[in-house]
This record gives C-alpha cells, structure tokens and sequence, in this order.
C-alpha cells in the first residue's frame, strides 16, 4: 500500500509536467493546475512515506522494464525517511512558486521550470526508492539533467549560464565516478542489485576502492567541502524555489547514496569513519567561514549547506566507527544525529530560501548591503527567517538543536564508559562548537543587515510583504521547525525504524533512540522556557507600560543617515580577519593621499577557495598547455576530411599482416 | 524541597549583590568610598518602576532581545549543580543545553542591538560574536575533560569530580581547565582585561554598547540577567576550585555564598590591577583558554 501511493504521487509529478507542457503559457490557471497536482502529490507521496516510517513492512516489487535486467523497486525505512523531504518540498515550493514566478510575469520561463520542477521530484523519487544500479542512475541522470535546467532559469544572464555550466560539470564527472562504482561494485557482488550482500566477502582492495568512488561520486553531489566547487553558484542563481529544493532536498541525494552504499557492508574498516567524520569536520567549519565572508544573501545560505552537509557527514562517520567497533549506542547516535539533520536541514534550509526569495522579490537584491529594516515592510517573512535563522545554528529549543545534540551524544558517548583507552575523535566536539558560533555570528550578521535597523537603498524602503501562496510555505516549514524542536519525541519511532537494518553483524536488535537521548526532558524544558519566555513578555512588555518613541541614540550627531549603520560585511570582518588563513578576502581600496580626499570607495569579496583558487587557474593553465592543437582546429572541411582519412588509414592500417609481409621480406 | 526553594530564592535574588561586591572592590582598591553594596537592587527596582523610551527604528526584535535572554539564563540556572547542592533539573546531556542557552541568549542580544541601526551597537554586536567564537571550544574541551574523568554525561555530576578527591592522573587536567575557565568566566560576562564594564567611550565597549538604547523595565532585565549570568558562571568556576562541603545544609549555603562573595572580590581585584586588552589582543587571551583547556584533554588521552 505504501509504495503505491509512493507511485501515485510519482505520477502525479510527471503529470504536473506534462500539464505544465501542455497548457497555455501564460495563464495563472494553468500555473495553479499543476501545483494543484504537486500538492496532490506531495499529499500521497507523504502518506505513503509515513505509513512505512510508522510501522509497515518493507515493500518490493519488480521494475517493468526489461533493458533494465529484472531490476526491483522497494520502500524500506530509509527511502520512505528521504522520501518526506523530497515530497514536501516538491509540494510546498510549487506553491511558492505561484507567488514567486508568476506565468504573467515570466511567460518565457515559467513554463519550463515547472516542467522540470515536476521531472526533478520524479526523478529524486525512483532514485530514492530504486534497487538496482540502472534505476538507481536513471534516477540520478533525471534529477541531475532537469537541476540544471532549473539553475539556467534565467539563462539571458550570464551569471546563470556560467553557474548551470560548472555546475554541469561537476555533475557529470560525479556521475562517471558513479558507473565506474556500479561497475566495480557488479564485478564485486556479481550483480547490479543494491542488495544486501549475502555472506560474500568482498576484497579488501576492492572494498577500499569501491569507497573512494562512492566518496567522491556521492560525495559531489552532497557538496562535501573540497568537492563543493559547484555549489554556491548554482544555488545562488537559481529561483529561490529551486535553490530551497536543490540545497533542501537534491544535496541529500549523495547522503543517501552513501548511506545506501554503506548499509550494504556489513563490516566496514575503521578508517572509513574516521575519515568521514574528519572531513565532515574540516566541511562544517570551512563551510560556515566561507558563508561569513559573503556579500550576496542566497551565496551566503549555499555555503551554509556545506556547512550542514559536513555535520550530516560527522553523523555518518561516528555511525560508521561505531559499526566498525561494534558499538550499538554509537550506532544509533550516529546515524540519528546524520538523518535527523537531513530532515531538519532541508526544513531550516528551504525556509530560509524561501525568506530570501520573498526578500530578493520584494527588494530586487541580494547585496546585504543594500537592503535593511524589512521586518517592518514583511512581519511574516521576517518572523519565519527568525525561525529558521535560529534552527539553522542549532540553539534550543528548534529543531537544529536536537540533531546536534544527537551527535555531541556520540562524541561524548566514548569518554564516559571509563577504562583506558580515550581516542582523540572527541576533538571534534569543540570544532561542532565552533562551527555553532560561527552560524550564530553568521545569521545575526544576515538578519541584522537584511531585517533590522533601517532601510540602506531606496528599493529596501519601498519592499512589501510577500503574497498568501509565498507566505504558506514558510508557515508551514516554520512550525515543522518548532515541532520538532519541542516534540523530539516524535521522530524516534521513524529514526529507529531507518536506523534497525544497521546493527552490528550476527549482534542483537540495535536499542531505541529514546532509550540513549532524554527527548522528554529536552521537550520539557523547551515549553518551560517558552512559558517562562511569555511570562516576562506580559510583565514587562505588557500594553500598560508607557511607551516613548524617539531616533536612536547617535552619540549626539545630528544628522544621521541610514548608510551610516554598521553594515553586513563589517559585522563579519573580525571573524574574516581571524580566519583570514582560509579566506583570502581580496579587498579593493583607493588609498587617500591628499590632505582634502574626494570620494573613496573600497570593495571586498571572498573568492571561493577550490573553483577560483584551484581548479579554474588548473584548467587555464591546462588550456595553455594544449594551444597547440589549435593549428589542427582551422574550421576548414578540408582538413577535417584529411583527419578523417588519416584517422581511417591509420585504423586500417593495424589490420595489415605486418608479421606476414616482414617475414617475407626478410625471408628473401 | 526545602532546599529547591532556597536554590532558586538564591538565583533570584543573590545576583545583584555580586555587582555591588565587585564594583566595592574596585573603589576600595582605587581608594574611593564607592557605592553601597546594596545599590544594584536598588537601581534594578528604580529602572522596573521606570516607563519604556524606544527607538523608532525598532521592532519587537529590540523587545524580545532582553527578554528572551533573561529567559535563556535562568532556564541554565536550573541545570547547574550550586555548592553541596545538587541542580534543580538534571538529565543526560543537561551541559550542552547549558552551553547552548547561552548561545541562544547571545542570539537575541546581539539581534536586539542591530535593531536600532546604531553603529555603535553593531560595533559591540560583532565583538561579542567573535569572542564567543573562541571561547566557545574553550568551554567545549573543558567539558571534554569534566566528562572523561566524571563518566558522566550530566552536570550535576560532572562538577562533582573535584568534590571526590583528586587522583594523580586528574589533577593537572583540572588545574589547567580551571584556569581556562577563568578567562572564559572574565570574557562570557564582560569584565576586564576583556571588556570593560564602567567605560565611557562607546568605542572601546563590548556589552554596554549593545544595550545603549535599552532603558527602563528592559534595561532593569538586562542588569539582572548579566548579574545573574555572572552567577551561573561563578557557580561553575566555584566546583571547580573550591569543592569544599560539610554535609550540613546550614553551613553549605552559607559555605557557598561566602565562596561566591569571595570569588567577586578576586575578579574586583582582576579588574583593579589589570588594564583592558586592546580589541585586537583580546583573541591572543582567548586563544590561550582554548589551548589550557584543550592541553587539559590531550593529556588524558591515551
């Protein structure tokens, strides 16, 4: 019954393609009819998600399609638990897209990025549920080829074009890592199925090597910190919708893949935790660093995907150690910390691209520096930004908190069982602390300059509140963020259900997450403090208060301007210039020289450490190295032809018997 | 139960007075009469009574700010363990929500003072987020310690480990996170050499600058929740340099309020013969906490 109705709503988002296709391309109607259809879809594609996480069985069924070799489709925990987010994002932004980019206004546009919105939520759909490697690609393809058609929405802007053709590449080079995985992987089982392996034992070397690639392909795609090149860009120019959905939902796709792979291998080597927990670290932490020195508002939340994406990765690798050292609690801690994060990322995440949308909508920037003061203009996207901004740094009581929680659990988890033997692993603990107050300077630093003080350009001042359908979405992903923040209970029975099929080789049942966390304690002491929190609101922000308004205090200057207010990039210096190390902040400043200076100006930005530091001056260096085959690329037919025939001869020249004819020469 | 009462009576009602034992200290060592020890609660009642005056920039961010701070604070005050007695709320996992509410609180401060669009509040905004960067894993590889030689995962017994007796493997490590703290105890609660708390140059300020435009009733929080964040801190800093109990409730409280007295005396004194770190000094400090501490852990590991 589940999968089923995991297949209805699949339908459903091909048919909301189809009916995008198909009717007039500028009609509202036509834009409503088919997110009605998505709605439709996320409703049945829920449903259908949560009925597995809340207790039926495992379903499996044959996937009709002959060139596919007798491949199956399933729904067992873990692809119901990725199913929600992609289901829920896939309705909600649908929605958010009626307000956002409306048919009238975007006539050339609208159409296809619906169309590939409904393909994308196909497409993430049988990934997640496929159980056999060509599924499983064409899934991954699907989604790959309608992302990018997604990114290059508005492709008449140069800075869409160049991020869609990075992000192409990266892509593409993750998913030929990908068939070399398959590959070694049937070479390996003796089949394609991504089934568990029955009693075989795999080599060691060829263990080591179908990890690496499965690193590296999935490890892409999840935008793991070296591997991340392609991701701010993409994200930052997409339609907010679609950057919610690409760092929400599409990055999770390479922790699935992983997570797939590695509940596969029933005994892992220690090194693979060790060393994804190690790169999850140096992800998080660079990844937050690298959000701080940013100007542009949806850049910024991109690199905090890096940043989430590394304290997933620091779930799976404890998870993963814990598998390796047969430690159940550290199992169970793990991987809560890893799926949980999932959830709540895509949550948080989408939620605040969707803020940035509403923002960028109503103010046409995204320079922090040029906007200000909207929660005046917008209470409701202000009030849910907050929402997320808080969850997104991890603080009590939402739901960021919770899963960060689950993952301190596990690093502290080994210190307390006494006896000898203290590895340094817990030193990732303080790094997970850093990285939480680089988010909070972050996000303070973003909701101070976009939301508070006042207005800092003229389209600031004139911004309005985002319409009913934006507005929904962000209701919705709000409350989802506080319930599961004051509710945690709720989610142990759909994590221990994802969770159970990881216990140690030949071991007993892996125990319940509730038994190892104090959820209860953790939602009591959440609606304390709110309590406590409307408490002091009545008693000192009560209606009979008397209430003065003047400017604020200027240190007596009398005529202050809004330009004068401490703007984004100077709340972050500091901290740039305490990690300047990793950022090398380029800044542009006229130097003053006359006693009397005209005009300064200064500029700074943060390059991106790997595309701008790495591979781009590689790939020109490359592109020098091989100029000289450009004298065989004159555009002549001629010599295309001459090619051609050499190319030919040559080819046909190895089927001469040149044994034969030297034997014979010689034998005279 | 008794003794529930008597905790939280104290969290309610000692805090203030460590302001005025501190800001005594000071005048005797400057050689002036100074305020009378009691003037905190005074000026706290006097500012309750008070109307509010609000910048017309704000929002009810600017309300909220002292408010949900004071709420973060006293919700920390009900998970740590003060002298011989023990918290009022304890679990599994209770320090990280300790660490974490004051996060939460930074949060709102810092948010409140961008609100009024002032320069200087921004100013004093960004310091607090960058030195809480650093002191943050401080606090983070002293509870690395506490947890490695407690086994425990819970506050209340976590600070108990001094009480016990110190065996020969966990003195150094706790010598060494006692005086990490103690930086991180001077930075979290703005006193010099970090921040100075009674400047006049909105320049040169941490913590005073990001509440200039707060007055009256949301002013009168503030005060009390510094004070009471003091408290907490000092609470904490106290299990671990002087874990001294009798097993008599009528000696340990006041036991413990003479240890806190004292403890105000001794940042007084800080404050009397040290001078303020410049602001691009003030990392080199809190680096050295984070290395105290984090040496603490290296050398239990084995």
């Amino acid at each position: 019954m589940s999968l089923e109705l995991v297949l209805a709503a699949m339908a459903l988002a091909i048919s909301s393609a189809a009916a995008a296709l198909v009717l007039p391309r500028a009609s509202s109607k036509a834009q409503g009819f088919s997110a009605i259809l998505m709605v439709s879809s996320m409703i049945s594609g829920l449903a259908g998600a949560m009925m597995r996480l809340f207790g039926h069985a495992d379903s499996l069924c044959g996937f009709p399609w002959q060139a596919a070799g007798g491949s199956a489709i399933g729904l067992d925990a873990l692809s119901a638990f990725f199913l929600v987010p992609i289901f829920l994002i896939g309705g909600l932004g649908s929605v958010y897209g009626m307000g956002y980019w409306r048919r009238e206004r975007h006539p050339r546009s609208a159409r296809p990025l619906e169309v590939f919105w409904g393909l994308l939520v196909a497409g993430l759909c049988l990934l997640v549920i496929a159980r056999h490697a060509m599924a499983f690609l064409l899934g991954w393809e699907v989604m790959a080829l309608s992302a990018f058609f997604l990114v290059i929405t508005e492709d008449f802007r140069h800075e869409s074009r160049r991020a869609g053709f990075i992000y192409i590449i990266g892509t593409h080079i993750g998913i030929l890592v990908l068939f070399a995985f398959f590959v070694l992987w049937r070479k390996a089982t003796g089949s394609y199925s991504l089934m568990p392996i029955a009693g075989e034992t795999i080599a060691l070397g060829t263990m080591g090597a179908l990890f690496l690639l499965a690193l590296v392909g999935f490890g892409i795609k999840a935008g793991l910190m070296p591997l991340h090149f392609w991701l701010p860009g993409a994200h930052a120019s997409a339609p907010s919708h679609v950057s919610a959905m690409l760092s929400g939902v599409v990055l999770k796709m390479g922790v699935y893949g992983l997570l797939r792979f590695l509940s596969l291998i029933e005994d892992p080597p220690a090194i693979w935790g060790v060393l994804i927990l190690a790169l999850g670290a140096a992800s998080c932490v660079l990844g937050v660093v690298f959000a701080l020195g940013q100007h542009d508002m949806k850049r910024l939340l991109a690199y905090h995907s890096v940043e989430n994406i590394g304290i997933i990765f620091m779930g799976m690798g404890l998870a993963l150690m814990g598998r390796s050292s047969g430690d159940p609690a550290l199992i169970v801690l793990g991987l809560a910390g890893c799926l949980l994060h999932v959830w709540n990322h895509s949550l948080f995440k989408s939620l605040l691209f969707f803020g940035a949308g509403s923002v960028l909508h109503a103010a046409h920037t995204r320079e922090t520096d040029r906007l200000g003061g909207l929660a005046k203009a917008m209470p409701w996207t202000a009030a849910t930004f907050l929402v997320g901004a808080v969850a997104i740094c991890g603080l009590p009581p939402l739901n960021g908190f919770v899963s960060e929680l689950f993952i301190y659990f596990g690093l502290f988890g080994g210190l307390t069982r006494g006896g000898a033997g203290v590895s340094i692993v817990p030193v990732a603990a303080p790094l997970l602390a850093v990285t939480g107050a680089l988010a909070l300077a972050c996000f303070v630093k973003v909701y101070g300059a976009v939301f508070l003080g006042l207005p800092r350009s003229p389209a600031a001042r004139q911004a309005e509140e985002a319409t009913l359908s934006m507005r929904f979405p962000m209701v919705i992903l709000a409350l989802a963020c506080v319930l599961i923040g004051v509710a945690p209970g709720l989610t142990v029975l759909p994590l221990d259900e994802a969770i159970a099929p990881w216990k140690v080789a030949g071991g007993a049942r892996l125990p319940s997450l509730a038994s190892l966390v104090p959820l209860d304690a953790l939602g009591g002491f959440a609606l304390l403090l709110a309590v406590l929190c409307a408490f002091l609101f009545l008693v000192f922000a009560g209606k009979d208060r008397s209430r003065a308004v003047k400017g604020s205090w200027d240190c007596g200057y009398a005529q202050p301007t809004p330009r004068m207010q401490y703007t984004a990039s100077s709340f972050a210096q500091s901290i740039v210039g305490l990690f300047s190390w990793a950022l090398r902040q380029r800044v542009k400043r006229m130097p003053i020289k006359e006693s009397f200076p005209r005009a300064a100006s200064m500029q700074s930005h943060v390059d991106d450490a790997v595309l701008d530091g790495i591979l781009i001056p590689a790939f020109r260096r490359l592109e020098g190295l091989s100029s000289w085959f450009r004298r065989f690329q004159q555009g002549l037919a001629q010599d295309y032809i001459l090619f051609i025939f050499i190319t030919v001869f040559l080819l046909l020249s190895t089927l001469l018997p040149v044994k034969d004819i030297l034997a014979r020469i010689f034998a005279r | 139960m008794i003794e529930t009462a008597i905790h939280i009576l104290l969290l309610a009602l000692f805090p203030p007075l460590l302001l005025g034992v501190i800001n005594k200290t000071k005048a005797v060592f400057a050689g002036r009469v100074g305020p009378p020890v009691l003037q905190s609660y005074l000026d706290i009642a006097k500012l309750l009574r008070k109307g509010m005056v609000l910048s017309s920039t704000t929002t009810w961010i600017f309300v909220a700010g002292p408010l949900v701070t004071l709420s973060a604070i006293a919700g920390a005050g009900l998970l740590i363990p003060i002298g011989a007695f023990p918290a009022i709320l304890a679990f599994k996992g209770d320090f990280l929500l300790f660490a974490y509410l004051f996060a939460l609180a930074r949060f709102f401060t810092t948010s409140a003072a961008l609100d009024t669009g002032s320069s200087f509040e921004g100013m004093g905004a960004a310091r607090e987020v960058t030195f809480s960067v650093l002191s943050e894993p401080a606090l983070f590889f002293a509870f690395l310690v506490l947890a490695r030689i407690s086994s425990s995962l819970s506050l209340d017994s976590m600070l108990r480990v001094p009480a016990l007796g110190l065996a020969v493997g966990t003195t150094a490590p706790l010598v060494l996170i006692a005086l990490g703290f103690f930086v991180v105890l001077l930075a979290e609660t703005c006193r010099i050499p970090v921040d100075d708390p009674a400047t006049h140059l909105e320049l040169t300020m941490i913590h005073e600058v990001m509440v200039l435009d707060h007055c009256g009733p949301l002013f009168g929080v503030i005060l009390y929740s510094a004070a009471l964040k003091l408290f907490l801190l000092g609470a904490f800093f106290l299990h671990l340099v002087a874990p001294y109990s009798t097993g008599n409730p009528l000696i340990d409280w006041p036991l413990f309020a003479a240890e806190m007295l004292a403890l105000c005396v001794v940042i007084g004194v800080v404050e009397s013969i040290t001078a303020r770190l410049r602001m691009r000094r003030v990392p080199y400090l809190l680096v050295s906490a984070i290395l105290l501490c984090g040496s603490a852990f290296i050398l239990l590991v084995r």
